[in-house]
């Protein structure tokens, strides 16, 4: 069983987004996520100021077995990034819906929620991959 | 590694078991028209022995001539214990292993070859090697891309004395790619870049060949610190010989260039007709999550021995696949095997012996040719052991007249460099004695006529 706040919408590549009062978007990666890549070691940045798309790679984090694309899941730019992790990646790996945070995005227009998920949506889709 | 042999048997049983109907079937997953019968311009297959007797024809056409070519590669001594190491079953494979418990000697080579590049160059971290140093500028210019992402226009400027065919090979490979290759323009007296740089919205990277292709030394002090108040990378293109008389790249300008790439064939890999020799790459701590190629790490184990590992592997294919830093992610094992011997035999003050000797050598031909009329140097200022010479004529009749006397007299820059005009790029390494020198220099006379000797 794998820890899913009730206040955050999913994607199925695994990834959690919170809507920030300041209007920002905050991206991370998912309980499950951290899990089966293990041990964080590096985690690449994009540019604050960058524009990104849904759906095209924006970060990525790297384990001491594999390296993962985080996609952004909805349109607009780069408003921070969380510098803290180039030296504690495995912030990550311990507190991955509070300070393992990613990037905060100032969204482009309205969000397309139709590819995202409730918490509960989110755990159906854990069921099916693991079963 | 154990050879380990199996039947038709144990192959069909395989098979099976993944419910494939033969060998073909395991390649199902290419498009068909993606496959092609044969290649155009390569002939079919021959015997053995065919191709053995084909071989040994064209090895004779070489002859034993007495060589002063360089141009990118280079003729040294080659101590006999280094081959007769490398050629040693434990070490005979092209191949990197990945299964550290099979191969401690292998990784431990490898860890050494990195340890001694990265000292030569003055940076950081080595990879295991790549190919050669032409395809490792271009892995050096998508290297750069990756890691210098504030700037989007994918230029990479070159330095006016940067190897013809590296820009050929590097626009090959990172061309397709969205990346171009500009060339900075050279002083015609110095053959090194222009006092007047560029202005403008700065490159995502300058690459800096330093001794130049026509032989000069580049201010590659000023080049770099230009380059990085643009907001550029520097790429350092260098022999490594030269290293052990002159700056490594890593103490280049005030903060070092960011990447160096060469050629390793100097040490150890006979200059074989042109290969195989293999390329080399180091670079700042900061940059290497987008090195491509293999690195290997030291480690310990779970008894605290101390072990050797291929390291930081997610950046590589099998594991990041087309996302990977290099999708060409293999290094030359047994070329880095040698000059890693080589590096380990001579020892800095050899390696410096080797250069000094190279020059020395050079400086003495150059002084012999240019004492002929009709004969002069092309570029002022200083040089390592190349120099390029101004003819009053063709230069492919005198290098066709001087092989006839059984003398490779030096590389026709004319086809490569047109902009120099008549010109011959020569070198004499330490290879060469002061008969041989001297024979050169009198076959050149003759050439010229005795008659249009300079009177001293």
């Amino acid at each position: 069983m794998t820890d899913l706040p009730g206040d955050l919408l999913y994607t199925k590549d695994h990834e959690w987004l919170r809507r920030e009062d300041d209007g920002t978007v905050s991206i991370g990666v998912t309980d499950h996520a951290q899990s089966a890549l293990g041990d964080l070691v590096y985690v690449e940045l994009p540019e604050v100021g960058q524009d990104v798309e849904s759906g095209g790679d924006m970060a990525v984090v790297e384990s001491v077995k594999a390296a993962s694309d985080v996609y952004s899941p909805i349109d607009g730019t780069v408003a921070a990034v969380n510098e803290a992790l180039s030296d504690d990646p495995e912030t990550i790996n311990s507190d991955p819906y509070g300070e393992g945070w990613i990037v905060k995005v100032t969204p482009g227009g309205d969000i397309d929620e139709s590819d995202l998920m409730a918490p509960d949506a989110y755990q159906s889709l854990l069921d099916e991959e693991e079963a | 590694m154990p050879f380990i042999p199996h039947t038709d048997d144990d192959t069909r049983e395989m098979l099976d078991a993944i419910g494939a109907a033969d060998l073909d079937a395991l390649f199902d997953e290419i498009p068909k028209d993606l496959l092609i019968e044969s290649l155009d311009g390569v002939p079919d297959a021959m015997s053995e022995m065919a191709i053995t007797r084909l071989m040994r024809e064209r090895a004779a056409q070489d002859g034993a001539p007495m060589c002063f070519i360089g141009a990118g590669a280079y003729e040294h001594h080659i101590p006999q214990a280094v081959w007769d190491i490398a050629t040693r079953g434990e070490y005979y494979s092209a191949y990197t292993p990945y299964q550290a418990e099979a191969s401690q000697g292998t990784l431990q080579t490898i860890y050494e070859y990195q340890t001694m590049i990265t000292e030569l160059t003055g940076l950081d971290v080595s990879n295991a090697s790549l190919y050669d140093g032409a395809s490792a500028l271009a892995e050096a210019a998508l290297m750069a891309v990756r890691c210098n992402r504030r700037v989007k226009n994918g230029r990479i400027l070159l330095a006016p004395g940067v190897n013809p065919v590296y820009e050929k090979v590097a626009s090959a490979i990172a061309g397709t790619q969205n990346i171009a290759l500009e060339r900075i323009d050279m002083d015609m007296q110095t053959g090194n870049a222009l006092a007047a740089l560029p202005e403008g919205e700065g490159p995502v990277a300058v690459a800096i060949q330093q001794p130049s292709f026509p032989g000069t030394l580049e201010d590659v002090d000023r080049l770099t610190d230009w380059a990085h108040a643009q907001g550029a990378m520097v790429i350092a293109i260098v022999n490594p010989t030269s290293l052990a008389l002159l700056k490594g790249p890593g103490h280049w300008g005030a903060e070092g260039a960011d990447i160096a790439i060469g050629e390793g064939q100097p040490l150890g890999v006979p200059l074989s007709s042109g290969g195989p020799y293999f390329g080399f790459m180091t670079c700042k701590q900061k940059h290497v999550r987008q090195m491509p190629g293999r690195i290997i790490g030291r480690t310990t184990d779970l008894d605290g021995e101390i072990g050797f590992a291929l390291t930081l592997q997610a950046r590589e294919q099998h594991i990041r696949r087309s996302k990977a830093t290099s999708n060409i992610c293999t290094n030359q094992g047994l070329m880095v095997t040698a000059a890693t011997i080589y590096m380990a035999l001579v020892g800095f003050h050899g390696l410096r012996s080797v250069a000094t000797r190279s020059h020395q050598n050079t400086a003495t031909l150059v002084d012999g040719l240019t004492a002929i009329d009709g004969i002069e140097r092309l570029l002022t200022g200083p040089y390592f052991h190349e120099v390029a010479l101004r003819l009053d004529r063709p230069v492919a009749p005198v290098l066709d007249a001087l092989a006839e006397r059984n003398i490779l007299g030096g590389f026709d820059l004319s086809a490569a460099m047109p902009e120099l005009g008549d010109a011959l790029l020569i070198c004499a390494t330490e290879t060469k004695t002061g008969a041989d020198i001297d024979a050169y220099v009198s076959a050149m006379s003759e050439i010229f006529g005795a008659q249009s000797r300079k009177s001293a």
